[in-house]
């Protein structure tokens, strides 16, 4: 077996290292491509007959011709003077579709070029939104994230690739970034934002785009942001919905009740860890994420291409900040709501603030554990558990102990997934009461003789059938053991007389052991 | 409200909109927006405000047994903006602002994925 897995291992190599050779080839194609429309250009600069080099040596008089050959020799010795132009001709070019817009201007593209944007989180915000920075040809883009490029990935996070599995997604996005617009610096900082790193990761940028996927991320880019004076655009996104505010802004120091809220006014104490779901749980549609990022990247525009005169003091921000809400399937699919400004009394961006630079360099402060974690769900002893191996024997072997053959009737196996991702695979016999209908569930309400609330329907299905064994399996083992817990607090187990238990690790042990076709999804 | 209790005449109730989004419709039977009629004063007879409004929508509308997903300490939970016409309550009186006909009350849970 294991050799079969190590051919499989070197196949997957090859193929992997071949689509990326492919890739290199391209991307040399293109290189080499401009490197000889460039040299073309020149010959033909070199070579072509100007019409006015024509009319200097045949079309004028003598006289004339002396006039401007000496006005020429004067200007010589200040040929090295500031150019003509402020933009290479290339970026006249490049940047005319945004350049003849009145927000923009020459000005405003200057302030671009001279820019530097940091883009925290390569993944489905900070793809779309340091593609259309790099784009607006941003002068010089940090790009943070420790993690690699994994397939579940490509779906949203369009700037890597499928023959990019595998890389990091800082190098991957590289790749991307510096074929779309070579005249932007690219800065790798290839690993996660950690405290006593993150000030001086942030100090050379202008400002920051927070495209993370943790609460404990958020306010330790929120913190840095206030204390280092960088105005902070913040973005997240969760099924079919996205958030989107602009923090730190204008990025006036603490205790300046002028400057903009930080994340800590708006939400002082972090949301208790359970409530908090990650895109791989509940999952997450491209476009909507998308959409998110893309409106950092606008956001990003209009700040940076603002006249700084207007960021004086005297004339601090009259725009009162405001978080927008967007619902994919929604209508309407936006709504802009009103914030409230600096908190008085908030721990980083107040006059009695605590969070302090020497602080967060030391590491004394635990943004984790301040945010908490779910720790893994340990909810039941040995024997209401039973492990995937001899789950499946229970399902096709004869038993030692009675020699019977196996029946589809011996057992209620029952999926607690949600109804979506039963339809998605399932085992065979299994029934689906989705977790969501588990928790709903009020003890109460079964104990109610009489009339009062209705007890659910899975609860009397189930009591139903009273002698026959249930299993339940979920996804991953949490959910199962937390269902057979409330199963046993609603009676289903008849005082003990009918055995309810939780098969181990979930489908993903499933598939691991036992049945590798599953899905995995 | 059970079907026995005396019929509300209009100048006692406020009608209302309850919207829930970022998740917190799940709690709420999966609907995001709710039509509702509360009572305009307390059983002290003092004016409805949010407070009493977080606890009735809690008592009456909740019907998910997790009430810590919503509430905590006796308010609305950390990682949750409550706005009162697409505004901060926090610029609003936030738990003392008194309820008025037609109010728009926001409740919103704060995503983190990306
Ligand atoms: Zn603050």
């Amino acid at each position: 077996m294991a050799s079969i897995s190590v051919i499989e291992t070197i196949r997957k190599q090859i193929a992997s290292c071949e689509s990326q050779l492919r890739d290199l080839r391209q991307q040399l194609a293109e290189a080499e491509h401009q490197h000889q429309q460039r040299e073309q250009e020149r010959m033909r600069q070199d070579s072509s007959i100007d019409p006015l080099t024509h009319d200097m040596s045949y079309g004028i008089h003598d006289d004339f011709r002396s006039e401007v050959f000496a006005a020429l020799s004067h200007t010589e010795e200040d040929y090295s003077a500031p150019k003509r132009w402020p933009l290479d001709m290339s970026e006249y070019k490049r940047y005319g579709r945004q350049l003849i817009l009145s927000g923009i201007g020459l000005q405003g593209q200057l302030r671009l070029k001279n820019a530097s944007v940091l883009v925290i989180g390569v993944g489905g915000l900070g793809c779309p939104a340091a593609a259309y920075l790099v784009g607006a040809g941003v002068g010089t883009i940090g790009l943070v994230d420790g993690d690699i490029v994994e397939e579940s990935n490509l779906h949203r996070q369009i700037l890597h690739s499928t023959s990019r599995v595998g890389m990091s997604k800082v190098d991957s996005a590289r790749v991307f970034l510096s074929s779309l617009n070579p005249n932007v610096a690219v800065v790798p900082h290839i690993s996660r934002l950690a405290p006593e790193s993150a000030i001086s990761v942030v100090e050379s940028y202008d400002m920051v785009l927070d495209c993370t996927d943790t609460p404990a991320s958020r306010y330790l880019i929120s913190d840095t942001c206030v204390l280092l004076g960088k105005p902070l655009i913040s973005a997240s996104a969760l099924k079919l919905e996205g958030q989107l505010m602009t923090l730190n802004n204008p990025p006036l120091p603490p205790g300046d009740s002028r400057g903009g809220p930080c994340y800590r006014c708006i939400f002082p104490k972090p949301p208790p860890p359970e409530s908090v779901l990650s895109c791989g749980d509940g999952g997450i549609l491209g476009p909507v994420v998308g959409v998110m990022g893309v409106l950092q990247a606008l956001e990003a525009i209009k700040v940076l291409t603002k006249d700084p005169g207007t960021l004086a003091p005297e004339h601090v921000n009259p725009e009162p900040p405001t978080l927008l809400i967007f619902n994919g399937y929604g209508n309407p699919m936006f709504r802009s709501i009103r914030l409230r400004t600096r908190k008085p009394r908030c721990a980083a961006c107040s006059s009695q603030a605590s969070i302090t630079s020497e602080a967060l360099n030391s590491g004394s402060l635990d943004y984790v554990q301040f945010c908490g974690s779910v720790s893994p769900v340990d909810a039941l002893s040995a024997n209401e558990r039973i492990s995937v191996d001899n789950y499946a024997k229970l399902r096709s072997h004869i038993n030692p102990f009675t020699g019977m053959e196996p029946s589809k009737d011996s057992h209620i196996l029952v999926d607690v997934r949600e109804k979506v991702q039963f339809g998605l695979c399932s085992l065979e016999g299994s029934v689906n009461i989705p977790f969501s209908k588990v928790v709903s569930t009020s003890l109460n309400m079964s104990n109610v003789q009489t009339s009062g609330p209705q007890e659910p329907g899975w609860v009397s299905e189930l009591k139903g059938i009273p002698d026959r064994p249930i299993f339940v399996v979920c996804r991953l083992g949490n959910d199962s053991q937390i269902t057979v817990k409330k199963m046993k607090e609603l009676g289903l187990d008849q005082g003990g007389q009918r055995w309810i238990g939780d098969i181990k690790g979930g489908l993903k042990a499933w598939r691991e052991k036992v049945e590798p076709d599953f899905p995995d999804y | 409200m059970s079907d026995q209790a005396p019929k509300m005449k209009d100048e006692d109730t406020l009608s209302i909109t309850v919207e829930f989004t970022g998740g917190l419709e799940m709690l709420f039977s999966n609907e995001r927006k709710h039509s509702l009629s509360i009572p305009i004063r307390n059983e002290d007879g003092t004016r409805t405000n949010m407070a009493a409004l977080v606890d009735y929508l809690c008592q009456n509308l909740m019907k998910d047994p997790r009430k810590d997903l919503f509430i905590l300490d006796g308010t609305v939970r950390p990682g949750i903006l409550v706005l009162i016409n697409d505004a901060d309550w926090e610029l609003e009186g936030e738990d003392k602002y008194e309820i008025e006909s037609g109010d728009n009350i926001l409740f919103v849970s704060t995503l983190h994925g990306g």
